[in-house]
């Protein structure tokens, strides 16, 4: 909940985690805030720098194996992000990042602890999942089909402590059945790098969360629109 | 040295050639790569034995590759003939159909796909490697910036080949450092987003001052790592405006017909290059300047009184080029994401379209709307057009900038064929 005067933002460690197109989640967000007249800080934390404690969005990228392990590290050592998520701060995080979230995640051949923010765990999947990714989200959050795009070798298990994020339609997410999950004011997903681009709603959502406004106005979406519906009509026609 | 290549090499050179014939007559292709498939059939070692009497130069890199085994072909040119790969097929394959088609020559200079760069070291035994940049490019197949590093420096550890490598890209210099012999280019790197953290030890990466992107990345930015001994190493072959600076401390203007600094430096790269083979920057510098287009990119051509230029840009990294090398002019951004370009447009948000501000521009390619939606969040106004000539017909006469990733790249050039 902002009580300051801005709406803070914090993209956690792009040095490590920003693989491909990540900013694009922080560049959306602030711009559907501005329109709606919330000024916003955003915030880049490099790994070398605490997190701070009292914004209002986190954002986690993607990223490689190596990173993504010492991400989790410094997380953990840090101790920021668990006191924020404590303090009912929103969390996105997408790939990499969603995985670290959980209990345990594999990199470079190894199992790694994760920050146990989420109740989910991830292994290695038989194959690599590359290619667009569709669901149908949970109807707990009102959030149209989810699309975007997926690249990643991980499988992830949930548990009984959240709900996934969607229904998959096309592609793998979690394990070919479920993609994604979230909790309270945690969400991750498979869909990777600027995955609010195609998924207005789910920014909007994240909004909502971090503001406790439930009058956001609608904006003109109707590039976004175009663009989410020839990505779902492109998996129609395969 | 024909005579010296066992019968088989005979034989797989002979097929590889006529192969390459045939596609390019049947127009099924440029033949540049299925004379190399067959060859290598014939002989697996078919590449190092076209290879074996020659003096070869390989350059490799993300980007700027094609543009400077042309540069350096033209410079090594001074000495006699060069066999070259110049249609950028550049895998063995490739590589094997351009030594057989080129015949007996004593020099050799070729494009180098990243991920192939130890395999064709290994069956030529270059005398040179260049070594351009790394950066992030079509990741849903490519290998990931540091795992590419570090193949390369695995590869390259302790070979007896000299390396010309950017001592601007800590990736590259990582990779290049275990070399035996190695000319460091201060090439620039306008991208830095793929190398914060030290490939070595995890370590922050730190560069003294912003980049200055007017003065086209700074090319003299220091750069090390604040957790171990890796740092910008010092140049012997550095840029000053318009004029490369030799290791003897000689400035040569550099005129290209190519735009943009990153050019100029790929030509300084080209240069350290030949210096390795004996030639003088002032006896390649005319040859340099000759080069006016590279498999159509840089091309110029007019249509319907427009002055249209085609720039070539694949990833992140060489968008940012493609902006400083663009005039401010009206722009046609195209994009498409089928196979050859990668079938994910996520990059599109790690680049900065604020440079086109001011700028008309325009979209089209088959993924216009992610382009749409990234330029709507970058604030930069923008039309939607469906066709070329649409695109045309949009702006006033006068000169048309067009920045595409590579099928679109083709299909602009195919329809300015069928025009002109």
């Amino acid at each position: 909940m902002s009580t300051e005067s801005h709406l803070r933002i914090v993209w956690v460690y792009p040095d490590l985690l920003s693989t491909y197109g990540d900013r694009g989640n922080l560049l959306i967000l602030a711009r559907r805030a501005d329109l709606r007249g919330l000024p916003v800080e955003a915030i880049e934390v490099r790994s070398d720098q605490p997190v701070p404690v009292e914004a209002d969005i986190y954002l986690l990228g993607g990223g490689e194996d190596g990173p993504q392990a010492l991400a989790a590290q410094r997380l953990i050592a840090d101790g920021g992000l668990h006191k924020a998520v404590e303090r009912q701060a929103v969390v996105f995080a997408v790939c990499a990042g969603y995985q670290l979230l959980g209990a345990s995640f594999y990199a470079k051949g190894q199992q790694c602890t994760g920050l146990e923010l989420l109740d989910l765990r991830s292994d290695r999947g038989p194959s690599r999942a590359v290619g667009e990714l569709a669901g149908e989200v949970d109807p707990a959050l009102g959030v149209p089909a989810l699309t975007g795009f997926e690249n990643h070798g991980g499988r992830t298990h949930l548990g009984s402590g959240v709900r996934p994020l969607a229904t998959v339609t096309a592609g793998i997410g979690n394990d070919g059945r479920t993609e994604g999950a979230w909790s309270g004011r945690l969400l991750g997903t498979y869909s990777h790098g600027p995955a609010l681009s195609r998924n207005p709603a789910l920014a909007d959502l994240l909004l909502r969360w971090a503001t406790g406004r439930d009058d956001l106005e609608a904006l003109d979406d109707t590039w976004t629109n175009r663009l989410r519906g020839e990505r779902l009509a492109a998996l129609r026609t395969g | 040295m024909t005579n010296r290549r066992p019968l088989r090499a005979k034989l797989a050179t002979s097929v590889s050639r006529g192969a390459a014939a045939l596609s390019r007559a049947t127009g099924r292709g440029d033949g540049s790569v299925i004379g190399g498939r067959l060859g290598l059939i014939i002989d697996p070692d078919l590449l190092a034995h076209l290879a074996a009497d020659r003096q070869i130069a390989l350059i490799s890199g993300t980007n700027g590759k094609t543009t400077t085994t042309r540069l350096t072909t033209a410079a090594v040119g001074v000495l006699g003939p060069v066999a070259t790969n110049s249609y950028g097929a550049n895998m063995p394959t490739g590589h094997t159909s351009a030594l057989a088609k080129a015949g007996d020559t004593p020099y050799a200079v070729l494009e180098v796909d990243e991920h192939y760069l130890p395999q064709v070291m290994a069956a030529t035994g270059p005398k040179v490697i260049a070594l351009l940049n790394l950066s992030r490019d079509q990741l849903d197949r490519a290998k990931e910036v540091a795992m590419m590093a570090q193949l390369w420096r695995e590869a390259l550890h302790d070979q007896p080949v000299h390396l010309v490598a950017n001592a601007d890209d800590p990736m590259v210099v990582w990779a290049a450092s275990v070399g035996a012999e190695v000319t460091w280019v201060a090439a620039g790197q306008r991208w830095h987003d793929d190398s914060w953290v030290c490939p070595e030890c995890g370590g922050a990466i730190v560069r003294s001052g912003e980049p200055d992107l007017a003065a086209g990345g700074a090319p003299d930015t220091d750069w090390y790592c604040t957790g171990c001994p890796l740092r910008r190493p010092a140049p012997q072959w550095t840029l000053d405006g318009h004029a490369v600076v030799a290791p003897d401390g000689s400035r040569h203007v550099v005129t290209l017909q190519l735009p943009g600094r990153v050019n100029r430096a790929n030509a300084a790269t080209a240069l350290a290059v030949a210096a390795q083979f004996g030639v003088r920057p002032a006896d390649a510098l005319p040859r340099l300047a000759e080069v006016a287009s590279i498999a159509g990119r840089y091309a110029q051509v007019e249509r319907d009184g427009r002055a249209i230029r085609l720039l070539l840009a694949k990833n992140p990294a060489g968008w940012l080029e493609a902006f400083d090398m663009a005039d401010q002019a009206p722009t046609l951004l195209s994009i498409n994401a089928r196979d050859p370009d990668g079938l994910d447009t996520s990059w599109l948000f790690d680049v900065d379209f604020a440079p086109l501000t001011g700028r008309q521009v325009l979209i089209t390619g088959d993924r216009a709307y992610d382009l749409a939606v990234r330029l709507e969040v970058n604030e930069v106004p923008f039309q939607h057009v469906t066709t070329f000539a649409q695109a045309v017909a949009a702006v006033p006469p006068g000169r048309l900038e067009v920045i595409a990733n590579y099928t679109a790249f083709q299909d602009i050039r195919a329809e300015l064929d069928r025009v002109n």
